[in-house]
């Protein structure tokens, strides 16, 4: 496991730190544990104030806790589509997807994205909590595959990992970049020099539902890079709490939180992530599970949840109307945007239709609150027409 | 500790479920007034007694024989912008330390405990459209209920301002 511990960086309270952790500290930002790491809640914004920012201008954040990994070698493809639910084959060189590595029980081991590179390597992004779970998970299976003859091997990137994320997020790069921006749409990847920083991989993808990218940056240009972004007044820093609200509102699941190992893709609703190629083969982990989970019924479902009043947050219970126990909330939070609550939950299948009033158990009392499609908040991701 | 309990919440809110996480390390600036001239307390039927404080940050000061109550300076920074308060109705009986209602922000929920035993005579009504109140004023406009005093000995179990400055630090460091 060697090659997730970051050479140069030390640890204290025995938390891990990104090549920003000194930075962040000067900015003022408040540093919390999040999974084993050192990482920023907020700065000076208030979380409020930075959830605003992101939608309307642009925020800067430190994401380099995430895994990202490099896969090389001539199976590479075949060595991804033994572990994930997508089709990794049909991606176009340079062309990235959100895919979930599942066990054979059907459940979700981790959410990632992959990128199929036009530089003969799958890039990898998966979630820090689930870092030395997802490392021992791609070692063993690599391990095997060359045991019976194939060829793949996994680097670990010692990159930074920066996600620039909201409406005038674009604008700001293109003013460091020479690559046209606008060529790049949403889920696409290309590797370019960054305001004088070389060899960035920008990513255009993000968690908060706006436009943006995430940049793979060299470790030791990490502070530079950002001070040169942040020398554009559009953009702020902004930290975990901003992130968790925004990802919320854009529908997006939380590990951990949503999604775990006793929840499937299809009760995750997260059935577009399964490739079709892949159903029909039944060829991903848990696939006898999971596929017949598409057409036939499941146990509970991730629903979408508004309400007024007190806000709803994780572990209340859903109720029916008649206040029948129908499921539990596992992420929620009062949307900065559209001043009423936003929650996701699990629910009963029969109660998962958009339109379907139920009700949360809050400090004991029954809040009335309605099934909504999700995103909350429209996203604004950069789609080609 | 309503304050802090939030902190870790939000901390139990935003870490995976993984084994072996334990609570965020945040630290609020201490942003501490001084303390205001310390008033006499009453002799006479008419109960008076300066801002005191609980250890889970509420204050309650006395006038007249009733108090009013709010959170802490230090709470309303650990918490961020309240985006909500949940108050309690008008004639509910408290004990000391009952939960009476909670202030939520966008990231998490701090409940709250009464500082005495007596009963709610008044909810500040602003609140509900103007929540944010009790971060721009928590000892003034931003004060979230009045109550009789029903016992008056348990205020002399409160902190005074220098003591909850004293805790306050012995808590951060």
């Amino acid at each position: 496991m060697a090659g997730l511990i970051r050479p140069c960086l030390a640890l204290q309270d025995g938390l891990k730190q990104t090549p920003l952790h000194a930075f962040h500290r000067q900015q003022g930002g408040k540093m919390v544990n999040f999974a084993g790491w050192s990482m920023p809640v907020q700065y000076a914004l208030s979380h409020l104030e930075s959830h605003l920012h992101t939608r309307q201008h642009c925020s800067l954040f430190d994401v380099s806790h995430m895994l990202q990994t490099k896969v090389f070698g001539r199976d590479r493809v075949k060595f991804m589509e033994s572990l994930v639910v997508g089709d990794i084959a049909e991606l176009k060189p340079d062309q990235g997807t959100l895919s979930l590595f599942t066990n054979e029980e059907g459940g979700i081991l981790d959410d990632l994205i992959v990128t199929s590179t036009s530089e003969q390597h799958l890039y990898v992004v998966s979630n820090a909590g689930c870092r030395e779970k997802d490392w021992a998970l791609m070692q063993g299976r690599a391990e095997d595959l060359r045991a019976a003859g194939g060829d793949v091997h996994l680097e670990v990137s010692e990159n930074a990992l920066l996600a620039l994320q909201g409406p005038s997020a674009v604008q700001v790069l293109q003013t460091g970049v020479s690559d046209n921006l606008a060529k790049l749409p949403f889920m696409s990847s290309a590797v370019m020099g960054v305001f004088g920083v070389p060899g960035c991989r920008v990513t255009r993808c993000g968690y908060t539902g706006e436009d943006g990218v995430e940049i793979s940056v060299p470790m030791g240009r990490t502070v530079e890079l950002v001070e040169l972004l942040l020398r554009d007044p559009q953009v702020q820093l902004a930290g975990l709490a901003a992130r968790d609200s925004l990802r919320l509102e854009a529908g997006l699941c939380l590990y951990g939180n949503d999604i775990d190992e006793m929840t499937t893709p299809v009760e995750a609703a997260l059935v577009w992530t399964l490739g079709k190629r892949r159903r029909l083969a039944m060829d991903f982990p848990g696939a006898p599970v999971i596929v017949p989970q598409i057409k036939g019924k499941v146990k509970r479902k991730r629903v979408g949840l508004i309400s007024t009043g007190p806000p709803i947050r994780p572990h209340m219970p859903i109720l029916s109307p008649e206040g029948r126990p129908i499921g539990e909330v596992t992420s929620g939070c009062p949307s900065p945007c559209l001043k009423k609550n936003v929650a996701m939950g699990y629910v009963e299948g029969e109660q998962s239709r958009v339109g379907t009033v139920v009700a949360v158990e809050v400090r004991k009392k029954s809040c009335p609150a309605l099934v909504t499609r999700m995103p909350f908040v429209p996203t604004r991701y950069h789609m080609l027409k | 500790m309503a304050a802090l309990r939030a902190l870790r919440r939000l901390g139990a809110s935003l870490a995976p479920r993984c084994p072996g996480r334990c609570g965020p390390l945040i630290s609020p600036r201490a942003g501490w007034p001084q303390a205001a001239s310390t008033r006499s307390l009453g002799t006479s039927a008419l109960l008076f007694s300066a801002r005191k404080f609980t250890d889970k940050h509420e204050w309650i000061s006395v006038e007249n024989g009733i108090g009013t109550v709010g959170i802490s300076n230090f709470a309303q920074e650990a918490l961020g912008d309240i985006v909500y308060c949940s108050l309690p109705e008008i004639g509910t009986k408290l004990n000391k330390q009952d939960e009476f209602g909670a202030l939520e922000s966008v990231k998490a929920a701090s409940e709250l405990y009464s500082p005495l035993t007596g009963e709610v005579t008044e909810i500040n009504a602003t609140l509900a459209d103007n929540p944010g109140l009790v971060n721009k004023s928590c000892y003034e406009d931003g004060w979230l209920i009045k109550m009789t005093v029903d016992n008056p000995s348990e205020l002399n179990e409160l902190m005074n301002e220098d003591a909850y400055e004293k805790f306050i630090k012995s808590i951060e460091d």
